[in-house]
């Protein structure tokens, strides 16, 4: 499983972007780095290196950062790791909790890396307008993959009937169960439609406890997709 | 007139003792644009490059360059650590196990370290970083040294190319960096990092003599 690395000129900040991404993803090794090493703001290219050690557990590791420096830091420390390590060039909050999810759900480095830069146009609405169209948090506006309205696509109505709708664990769980599917999966709320591989983009559609939504899924494990999500809320999502 | 591992020795030192004498004046530049911490940062990071030295001596100047790039890696912080420990580091590798330095081959460790700050931190001339200290300095050291002259003249006319081409940053908007944040508002100032660039030259030219 890959792992992640937080870097941030603030131990603070990184020690609680590893908490809220950790939340997400409880099996996922995430390093926190943050801070000069000697209690100041600023970035310590030996704490770096050592929570990339800590993060990786054979897989190799996506670090995460804040600031212009801390990128330098990441990527020094990323040529000189004995193991394979990307550094992302994603948002750090949102960025964070997309790839835990997609480290929780088995992904490789690149796929990893990729969720957390998709991160930038995920919660903006709709999801998929989003100009990126990376394959795994994927956008409908690409052009060479059918968005899934059309025919051959494998729909259900689906009742969100635990307390909280999509609200973040939720959106989590929906995300993991997909990972490793081939199927373009949609959810739709009212007027707004989310990628259901992207927490974000799931919470961005605001969908309460009690809401219907409508699951769309393409591709060859379509019925598969729909059926674990439906299979999911089936089970109040586990609350 | 070569230039042996004890000169390299002598230039950091130099530079350690330029760096201390200016650390306020980079703090007060950095504070304007940025987050103050670039003096600080710096001092610490030759202070240590000092150090390292007392107890160990490289026997070639490339040894020597790369002491001082993987301290600085370790102590500065900031974007100047990896951006300094990145420019010795690349000038280390540049020399290879030269027993002494020529024109020719100063004159190439400026253009690989150069070449190592684009890298790193993918700024290009006008952006209000170092480079644009240090480019003009290489093209400098790089004209001189084909004509045949020494290390010391190579080194003050980079040092002399690099003040010039700091004064240039002080009306420049930055583009890079923290400052880039300011917008407009980072312009009428100079670059602490471009300064910076500007002293340790400086500080080598007046250490090789």
């Amino acid at each position: 499983m890959i792992g992640l690395v937080v870097v941030s000129h603030s131990r603070r900040l990184a020690e609680g972007v590893a908490e809220l991404a950790g939340q997400m993803a409880p099996d996922v090794r995430i390093a926190p780095s943050g801070g000069d090493g000697s209690g100041g703001l600023g970035t310590d290219y030996a704490a770096v290196a050592e929570a990339i050690s800590r993060a990786d557990s054979g897989g190799g590791v996506v670090v995460l950062y804040d600031l212009g420096s801390a990128r330098m830091v990441a990527e020094m420390a990323a040529e000189e790791a004995g193991t394979p390590v990307v550094v992302a060039d994603a948002p750090l909050v949102e960025g964070a909790v997309a790839a835990a999810v997609a480290a929780q759900g088995g992904a490789s480095a690149d796929e990893v890396a990729a969720a957390a830069r998709a991160a930038y146009h995920a919660g903006a609405t709709p999801a998929f307008a989003a100009p990126d169209t990376d394959p795994l948090a994927g956008a409908a506006g690409d052009a060479e993959v059918p968005a899934p309205s059309t025919e051959d696509a494998v729909r259900s109505d689906v009742v969100l009937t635990n307390d909280v709708g999509l609200h973040a664990r939720p959106a989590a769980l929906v995300a993991r169960a997909l990972a490793g599917l081939d199927a373009r999966v949609l959810v739709r709320y009212g007027e707004q439609e989310a990628d259901a591989a992207s927490v974000l983009a799931l919470m961005g559609l605001g969908a309460p406890g009690g809401a219907r939504v409508e699951v769309v899924a393409t591709g060859p494990d379509a019925a598969e997709a729909v059926r674990r999500v439906s299979a999911l809320a089936a089970r109040n999502f586990d609350e | 007139m070569g230039c042996g591992a004890d000169e390299v020795v002598a230039a950091l030192r130099a530079a350690a003792v330029v760096v201390a004498e200016h650390r306020e004046e980079l703090v007060r530049l950095d504070r304007a644009i940025g987050d103050g911490d670039h003096g600080e940062n710096l001092h610490r990071g030759f202070s240590a490059v000092v150090s390292k030295l007392d107890g160990s001596a490289p026997a070639t100047p490339g040894a020597v360059l790369k002491l001082a790039a993987t301290t600085l890696i370790s102590t500065v912080g900031g974007a100047a650590g990896p951006l300094y420990g990145t420019a010795f580091l690349r000038a280390a590798t540049a020399v290879g196990d030269a027993p002494e330095l020529d024109a020719a081959l100063v004159a190439g460790a400026l253009r690989a370290a150069l070449e190592g700050v684009v890298a790193r931190g993918k700024a290009v001339v006008g952006d209000k970083t170092m480079v644009d200290a240090l480019t003009p300095a290489v093209t400098a050291a790089e004209d001189v040294a084909e004509g045949g002259v020494d290390v010391a003249a190579v080194l003050a006319a980079a040092a002399g190319a690099a003040e010039e081409g700091a004064r240039s940053t002080e009306p420049l908007v930055a583009r890079k960096g923290r400052a880039s944040y300011l917008g407009e508002r980072s312009a009428g100032h100079l670059d602490p990092g471009a300064w910076s660039t500007s002293l340790l030259l400086r500080s080598f030219a007046g250490g090789a003599r």
